[in-house]
C-alpha cells in the first residue's frame, strides 16, 4: 500500500503543534497536543515545535513562553496585527506559508471551532491528508503517523495514514489527550516569519464579539466534576435536580444527545461524540443509558458513577460505580448527603 | 440569488450495528436519512431565497440511491437537484470529496447561474470531520464562514454579508463578501414541512445526474481512492473495559441510605475528591 515518498517531501521533518490563541488566551488543547507531540517527536527522534500566530504584544509572547514550558524545542512565530482576531484568510495563509517554508512532517491542531476551520483550509491548500478528531496518535515502525479516530458515531475506531503527502495533519479534541506537566523551561530558539499580506486583501472583517459571559459559560470540558442527565430524567423540569447537585459539589452539568434534541438543554451542554469530551475527576451519569456515542466522550473520567433503572444499560459496562435506581429520586438524596458530608471541611477552610 | 446546498445521505447512526465477529458495519436494514445538520443549511437557503428571490439547487455526491435524499429536498422546496455519481468517486476522503464537489458546483454555475452562496451542514453524522465545507471553500476560492448561527444581513448590490459565527466562548460577528461558503450550525432553524405543490413538483421533477465527465472533471486521479491522501488501514471495535461497575445494592434501603453508601464509596475510591469537592465549594 505504501509507496516511496516523493522526493520533494523527504525533507519534511519534525512535529509541530499549532498554538491556538484567541482573544489573548492559549486554548488548553494546545498544551495537551504539545504533550502528545513531545511523545511522537521523541519516538521519531526529531524536534517538537510550536507554531504561534498572533498580534504583537504580551498575549503572543506569553503563548511563546508557554509553548516552551509545555515541551516545545523551538517556536515558529508569526506576529502581525492581521492575526488579532481569528479570521480564516490570514490564518490559513500564515500557517500554510510556515509549513511550506519550514516543512514539518506532522502538524497537529485542536479540533475546536477555530482549529477545524483552519485545518480544513490549510490541508486543502497543501493538498495533504487531514484526520479529524483523533483519539490516539502513534508512530508506525516506518515512521508514519498512525491516527486513530472514532467512526460511525463512535461505534468503531479506525486507524488512518496519510500516504505520499506531507505534512501529515490531524486534529484532536480538547480533553482527549492528557495535560502534560508544566516546566519552567526558558524560552529557546524562536524563528520569526513575516506574513506578506495587507488588511485590504482580507475580505472578512470582525465587527464584534459577544462573549458567553462567565456565568453562562459551560466549562464542561475542563470541569473537575460533571453531573449529566439522560432520557431517564423523564421531564424538562427535572433538569433542576442535575443543576442542584452540580452546584452543591461545585461542578458543571451536562447531558446526553437526546436531551438536546428534545430542547431540554442547550447544545453546548452536550457530552459525547458530537458534543464535548470531558475528563473530570468525578462523572455522575443520571438516567443515561450509555450509548457508544456517549461513552467516547466520558471514558477519560477518573471515576464514573452511573445511576439507571435498567440493570442492563450499557453504561454499567464502563462505569466504575453503578446504582440501579431511579435518578429522579437519587439525585436529591445525593445532593443532601454531599452537602452534609462536605460541610465540615468547608467550615474548617473558612476558619483558616 | 443562486444558492447551492451540499447535502449527504447518511445511515441513521443511531441504528447502526457492528457485526460482533467481523467488526464491520452492518448496513443492511439501516435506514438512510439526509444528514440532520444539512437540513439546517437547506432551511437557511430556502429562507434566503424566499426573502431575496432566486433559487436553491441541492447537490449531493453518492450512489444512485442518494437520489432519494435529493427528492426529499425538493419536497421541502428546493428548486433543483444534482446527483454527482460515478464509480470513480468511490473511496474518496475529504480532500477528494471537496475536489469533486467543487468541480460540480462550478459546473452548476455554468449551467444554472453562478452561486452566490454555497451551504453545507457543520459536519456529517457519519464522518464527523467538518472538513468538506472548508475544502470546497478553498478550492472555489470562496470566503469561508463556518459554524454560522445566524445570517444577519445580505446586501446583493454591494456583495456584502454579515453573520454571527460560533467560536470558543462566544459569538463572532463577521462581515464578508459574496460568494462565500457557509457551514450552518445545528438548532438555528427547523426545516419546513413543504407545501403540497412542492411535493407534487418533487414527484415529477427530473433529478440531474452527472458522472465525472458531465461535471467537467478530467483529472480522475484527483478523485476516489487515488485522489485521497488519507487511507484507512484498520477498523476495529473499542476494547471493552476489563471490569464492569461495582454495583451498590439498593434493595430494602431508603434512598438516603443508598446515597450515603454511594458518597462513601466515591470518596473511598478517590480520597482526593473530598478536598477537591470542598474547595470547589469555597
Amino acid at each position: 500500500m505504501k509507496k516511496e515518498l516523493p522526493e520533494h517531501f523527504r525533507e519534511y521533518r519534525h512535529v509541530w503543534v499549532f498554538m491556538e490563541l484567541e482573544r489573548g488566551q492559549v486554548h488548553p488543547v494546545s498544551f495537551e497536543l504539545l504533550g502528545e507531540g513531545r511523545r511522537l517527536a521523541d519516538q521519531l527522534g526529531v524536534q517538537l515545535a510550536g507554531a504561534v500566530l498572533g498580534p504583537p504584544g504580551e498575549a503572543t509572547s506569553h503563548a511563546v513562553t508557554e509553548a516552551f514550558a509545555y515541551g516545545a524545542d523551538l517556536v515558529y512565530l508569526l506576529e502581525t496585527p492581521l492575526l488579532t482576531d481569528y479570521r480564516n484568510e490570514p490564518f490559513t495563509k500564515a500557517l500554510t506559508d510556515l509549513v511550506v517554508t519550514y516543512k514539518p512532517e506532522i502538524l497537529l491542531l485542536g479540533a475546536t471551532t477555530l482549529g477545524r476551520d483552519l485545518a480544513g483550509s490549510v490541508a486543502t491548500t497543501l493538498l495533504t491528508g487531514l484526520t479529524a478528531d483523533c483519539t490516539e496518535l502513534d508512530v508506525d515502525t516506518d515512521g508514519s503517523l498512525a491516527a486513530t479516530r472514532p467512526t460511525f458515531g463512535g461505534s468503531l475506531l479506525c486507524t488512518i495514514y496519510t500516504l505520499n503527502c506531507r505534512p501529515q495533519m490531524a486534529t484532536v479534541r480538547p480533553r482527549v489527550m492528557r495535560m502534560p506537566l508544566r516546566t519552567n523551561k526558558p524560552v529557546g530558539r524562536v524563528i520569526r516569519h513575516d506574513l506578506p499580506m495587507v488588511e485590504e486583501e482580507i475580505a472578512t472583517k470582525v465587527l464584534g464579539f459577544l462573549s458567553d459571559g462567565k456565568s453562562e459559560t459551560a466549562n464542561l470540558a475542563y470541569a473537575d466534576v460533571v453531573v449529566a442527565g439522560g432520557l431517564g430524567l423523564g421531564a424538562a423540569e427535572n433538569m433542576r435536580l442535575l443543576k442542584n447537585l452540580a452546584r452543591t459539589i461545585g461542578g458543571e452539568y451536562g447531558c446526553s444527545r437526546p436531551l438536546v434534541q428534545k430542547g431540554w438543554m442547550p447544545v453546548d451542554r452536550q457530552i459525547g461524540q458530537t458534543g464535548k469530551t470531558i475528563r473530570p475527576k468525578l462523572y455522575i451519569a443520571a438516567g443515561i443509558s450509555g450509548a457508544i456515542q456517549h461513552r467516547v466522550g466520558v471514558e477519560g473520567a477518573d471515576l464514573i458513577l452511573a445511576v439507571n433503572t435498567d440493570p442492563n444499560a450499557p453504561i454499567f459496562e464502563f462505569a466504575h460505580l453503578g446504582v440501579v435506581a431511579d435518578a429522579i429520586g437519587l439525585l436529591p438524596a445525593l445532593t443532601e448527603v454531599f452537602s452534609r458530608r462536605l460541610a465540615p471541611s468547608r467550615r474548617v477552610k473558612l476558619v483558616t | 440569488m443562486h444558492i447551492v446546498v451540499c447535502i449527504k445521505q447518511v445511515p441513521d447512526s443511531a441504528q447502526i450495528r457492528v457485526h460482533p465477529v467481523t467488526n464491520t458495519i452492518m448496513r443492511q436494514g439501516v435506514p438512510t436519512i439526509i444528514n440532520p445538520y444539512d437540513l439546517f443549511a437547506l432551511e437557511e437557503a430556502l429562507k434566503l431565497r424566499d426573502s431575496h428571490g432566486g433559487k436553491v439547487t441541492v447537490l449531493t455526491m453518492g450512489p444512485a440511491m442518494a437520489e432519494e435524499a435529493l427528492r426529499k429536498s425538493l419536497t421541502y422546496g428546493a428548486d433543483g437537484a444534482v446527483l454527482l455519481t460515478d464509480r470513480c468517486f468511490a473511496g474518496s476522503d475529504t480532500l477528494a470529496t471537496s475536489f469533486a464537489l467543487s468541480k460540480a458546483i462550478a459546473k452548476i454555475g455554468d449551467a444554472f447561474g453562478t452561486p452566490d452562496i454555497v451551504f453545507t451542514g457543520k459536519q456529517t453524522i457519519d464522518g464527523d470531520t467538518a472538513q468538506v465545507g472548508p475544502g470546497i471553500a478553498k478550492r472555489l476560492n470562496f470566503r469561508q464562514l463556518t459554524y454560522v448561527a445566524k445570517i444577519t444581513s445580505i446586501d446583493l448590490a454591494s456583495r456584502a454579508i454579515t453573520v454571527e459565527r460560533r467560536s470558543e466562548g462566544g459569538t463572532q460577528i463577521l462581515n464578508s463578501r459574496l460568494p462565500c461558503l457557509i457551514t450552518m450550525l445545528e438548532g438555528v432553524n427547523a426545516i419546513r414541512r413543504g407545501s403540497l405543490d412542492d411535493a407534487l413538483r418533487a414527484a415529477c421533477s427530473e433529478i440531474v445526474k452527472w458522472n465525472a465527465a458531465d461535471a467537467g472533471i478530467e483529472e480522475i486521479t484527483k478523485c476516489g481512492l487515488r485522489g485521497s491522501p488519507t487511507v484507512v488501514k484498520r477498523v476495529f471495535a473499542p476494547t471493552p473495559r476489563a471490569q464492569s461497575a461495582v454495583q451498590i445494592e439498593t434493595s430494602d434501603k431508603t434512598l438516603r441510605h443508598v446515597a450515603d453508601e454511594v458518597v462513601a464509596s466515591i470518596l473511598t475510591q478517590q480520597p482526593a475528591l473530598e478536598l477537591a469537592l470542598s474547595s470547589n465549594l469555597a
